[in-house]
């Protein structure tokens, strides 16, 4: 009896241990985020996005390889990586974060003002290329001490309109004959819908992508969604013309045309799955998107389409954005060296080395992943051509089926996101697009009235 | 009186040696890892709340700003809506949710062979990961009329049903998903309770020529009736704290259709990709709190009678 009770309380006594001892552990692993074991820097990337495509990953595991060998004393350890409005703040606040991670262009300012990007400016201004970048993207990343803190990387994109050239042929449309008005998008989207069963058009909703689409054709048809005071201060004006005809648009082609489907809770990467497995038609996205259309969805290039999203009325533009990569605050100046080479290697040095371009060009292609998605040029335009022509002989996408974008991408004005509380914006007007796209009565002047009411509240909010 | 005042005189006094030779360091080794697990995980994160409902902070600099979060909240336009929403999710669920298990349990326990492989069955959505029911769940709810339910209604002629994609089906939807999720462990709660029903009752029943119905209704639902009671309440707190479905599904929409209070506490902590109110957010959550505790203590006192089984 008493010898099961000293083993019982040694027992607990060990148990307790056990549990201290677990609890301090997950502090020791952070005390390892200096990165640095036996004189080799470990430093977590980014990948790819969750659920590609097998081929994907060898030829990203390839790149790493030949980083590794160039870098004998940097470990890197990559992380797949989606980024989403809704789940980068837990991220971040849980430190969850990859060392190198990716964000968008309208995140860098507000991200750098928090204090919550590491300052890589020394590292950056030794690249050779650092005077190079077009300085309205650069500004992106760019902090208010003239600083930067974030690098322009994987790409720029302006936005374009998708469209599968299997239904556009199913529907008796010529795919070599893209809409180039919104008139005749809805034309197409309804001989799509009838002819095939399928959305003929279909637009994003949630996650803030409805808002960052309805933006997208709000712009188009001349409107604005916030404009930038002298002062500095931000004016929502999301009840603007534009963007009223926008969701006039949406609602006639829903409730008159009944050609945008029946699933409308829909955000970048679902709507991405939907089209590549046929169910839609058309749809607006960044024009960098054929590249994860093919690693994560498998989309058949045969059916792939791109074209220039249709501009119409006074000051009609395309929506441009694009992506940083940026390096945790956590990151050792060890980890910061390590992070701005590999963003050197893996984003940029294959836009202004011809050698690196080469290889990189090669690798995917041993892995059939894409090269020569169209994007917008991180440099100059002239730059951008040129580096076109290392790579000519090995790009694989099936540019001649994206000449509609690309004939005129240079020559749509380009607007960039709206800069105050983006995604809080993009947030309100994911409501009002889904309140227009599943409600046949919705009342647009009063969704649209409200919305700008809050994110007018957010902007005085965040001024103040 | 003389006596009880000699045995009081009689008691050794309490001195730390006394404590240690009575037992009292094993008993709080025994109650240690308990006690550092729930301080750890449980207390100290509920006390951080409580400081940080009163502060505003980005989790880098922090100021305090007294009662100004309980204000933003309360002014939010869309609590109403989560509210109200949280409220028709439990009403649903409670329709639905509540009854379907115990109706289950019942008929399981009539069943004589193979009982084993019923519970089983009935048990085996809740060993399903929540995320993967969800994912599954959302291929089934496909609106259009080749959607896998759709296509099941269209054999009896009836739907499409638009499932998620509209504001009036979509909280049915979850609700169906959600008992179909949960029902298992309610089912084997209500098992176990059935087996302690003396079997003598159902015989003295079956003697007086009383029907299945009010054997269930005379003899089963009383001796039932203090399991009854907590499954209840648990219910109550826990579709109050609904979150997995509509985050999930629908990400509370369409148009906020189905924005509850637990999924409007994490748009304000992480619903921007720039750091959130994580001040709102733990306002919010001690409102809940706060709200569940009063309804839980006013439950426990009217229904203190009748549970005395």
């Amino acid at each position: 009896m008493r010898s099961s009770r000293t083993t019982a309380l040694a027992l607990t006594g060990a148990l307790s241990f056990t549990l201290l001892a677990a609890c301090s552990s997950g502090s020791d692993d952070a005390g390892e985020g200096d990165g640095t074991s036996g004189g080799t820097t470990v430093l977590r990337v980014v990948s790819l996005l969750p659920g590609s495509e097998q081929e994907a990953f060898d030829a990203f595991d390839e790149q790493v390889a030949q980083f590794e060998a160039a870098n004998p004393d940097i470990d890197v350890q990559p992380e797949e990586y989606e980024w989403k409005a809704t789940t980068f703040a837990a991220q971040l606040a849980g430190g969850t974060l990859p060392d190198v991670f990716e964000i968008p262009f309208t995140d860098g300012k507000t991200l750098i003002e928090n204090g919550q990007l590491a300052d890589i400016d020394a590292q950056f201004q030794a690249l050779p290329y650092a005077d190079d970048f077009n300085p309205n993207v650069l500004e992106a990343g760019t902090g208010a001490d003239g600083k930067v803190y974030a690098i322009p990387a994987k790409s720029v994109y302006g936005i374009g309109l998708h469209y599968n050239r299997a239904l556009f042929e199913q529907a008796g449309l010529d795919p070599d004959d893209p809409p180039t008005t919104w008139d005749e998008v809805r034309a197409d989207a309804k001989a799509i819908a009838d002819a095939t069963g399928q959305a003929g058009y279909a637009t994003m909703t949630q996650n803030n992508t409805g808002g960052w689409q309805l933006t997208v054709a709000s712009y188009a048809r001349g409107g604005r969604v916030e404009t930038t005071n002298d002062d500095g201060t931000y004016t929502a004006t999301l009840d603007d013309a534009g963007t009223k005809e926008a969701l006039e648009y949406l609602h006639d082609l829903r409730w008159e045309d009944n050609s945008m489907g029946a699933n409308f809770l829909l955000d970048w990467s679902s709507i991405n799955q939907a089209f590549a497995a046929g169910q839609v038609g058309m749809y607006t996205s960044g024009s960098d998107v054929y590249t994860s259309l093919v690693q994560t969805d498998a989309i058949d290039p045969d059916d792939y389409g791109l074209t220039a999203v249709p501009l119409e009325g006074d000051d009609a533009g395309v929506l441009g954005g694009g992506t940083l990569a940026a390096v945790s605050t956590s990151a050792s100046e060890a980890q910061k060296e390590a992070a701005v080479k590999w963003i050197d290697f893996y984003y940029l040095r294959k836009l202004t080395d011809q050698d690196a371009a080469v290889k990189d060009a090669e690798t995917l292609v041993a892995s059939d992943q894409p090269v020569g998605t169209p994007v917008l040029p991180i440099f100059s335009q002239e730059q951008y051509d040129e580096s076109q022509t290392w790579i000519a002989d090995l790009v694989n996408v099936p540019l001649d089926q994206m000449t509609g974008f690309t004939d005129v991408i240079f020559d749509q004005p380009l607007v960039p996101e709206p800069a105050g509380s983006t995604q809080e914006l993009y947030g309100a007007l994911d409501t009002v697009v889904q309140a227009v796209l599943t409600d046949e009565d919705a009342d647009i002047d009063a969704l649209l009235e409200q919305a700008d009411a809050n994110v007018q509240a957010i902007l005085d909010k965040n001024a103040g | 009186m003389a006596l009880t005042h000699d045995a009081r005189e009689a008691r050794p006094r309490r001195t730390p040696v006394t404590w240690v030779r009575r037992g009292g360091l094993s008993t709080l080794v025994f109650a240690l890892p308990l006690l550092v697990v729930f301080g750890l995980f449980s207390w100290l994160p509920i006390g951080r709340a409580v400081v940080m409902s009163l502060q505003e902070t980005n989790l880098v600099t922090t100021a305090w700003v007294g009662l100004d979060n309980f204000r933003t909240v309360l002014a939010d336009p869309l609590l109403a809506t989560a509210v109200g929403n949280t409220l028709w999710f439990a009403a649903l669920a409670l329709l639905f949710g509540y009854p379907v298990p115990l109706l289950a349990a019942v008929l399981m326990s009539e069943v004589r062979r193979a009982k084993g492989l019923y519970s089983a069955l009935a048990y085996l959505p809740v060993v399903v990961p929540p995320v993967v029911a969800v994912l599954l769940w959302k291929f089934f709810f496909d609106a259009r009329p080749e959607g896998v339910f759709n296509t099941m209604l269209g054999w009896v002629g009836a739907g499409p049903v638009p499932w998620l994609q509209d504001a009036d089906w979509a909280m049915p939807s979850l609700v169906l998903e959600a008992t179909w999720a949960a029902a298992g462990g309610t089912i084997i709660i209500y098992l176990a309770a059935l087996t302690s029903v003396p079997g003598e009752l159902y015989d003295a029943a079956e003697v007086d020529g009383a029907s299945v119905w009010r054997k269930v209704w005379h003899v089963t639902m009383p001796q039932l009736r203090g399991v009854l009671f907590i499954t209840f309440i648990l219910q109550i707190i826990g579709t109050a704290q609904v979150f997995l479905e509509p985050y999930l599904f629908t990400d509370g929409g369409p148009a906020n259709a189905t924005i509850t209070v637990l999924l409007l506490v994490y748009r304000y902590a992480f619903g921007q990709s720039l750091g959130g109110d994580y001040g709102a957010a733990t306002a919010l959550s001690l409102m809940l709190a706060a709200v569940l505790a009063v309804l839980s203590v006013v439950y426990f006192r009217l229904t203190r009678s009748w549970s005395q089984t």
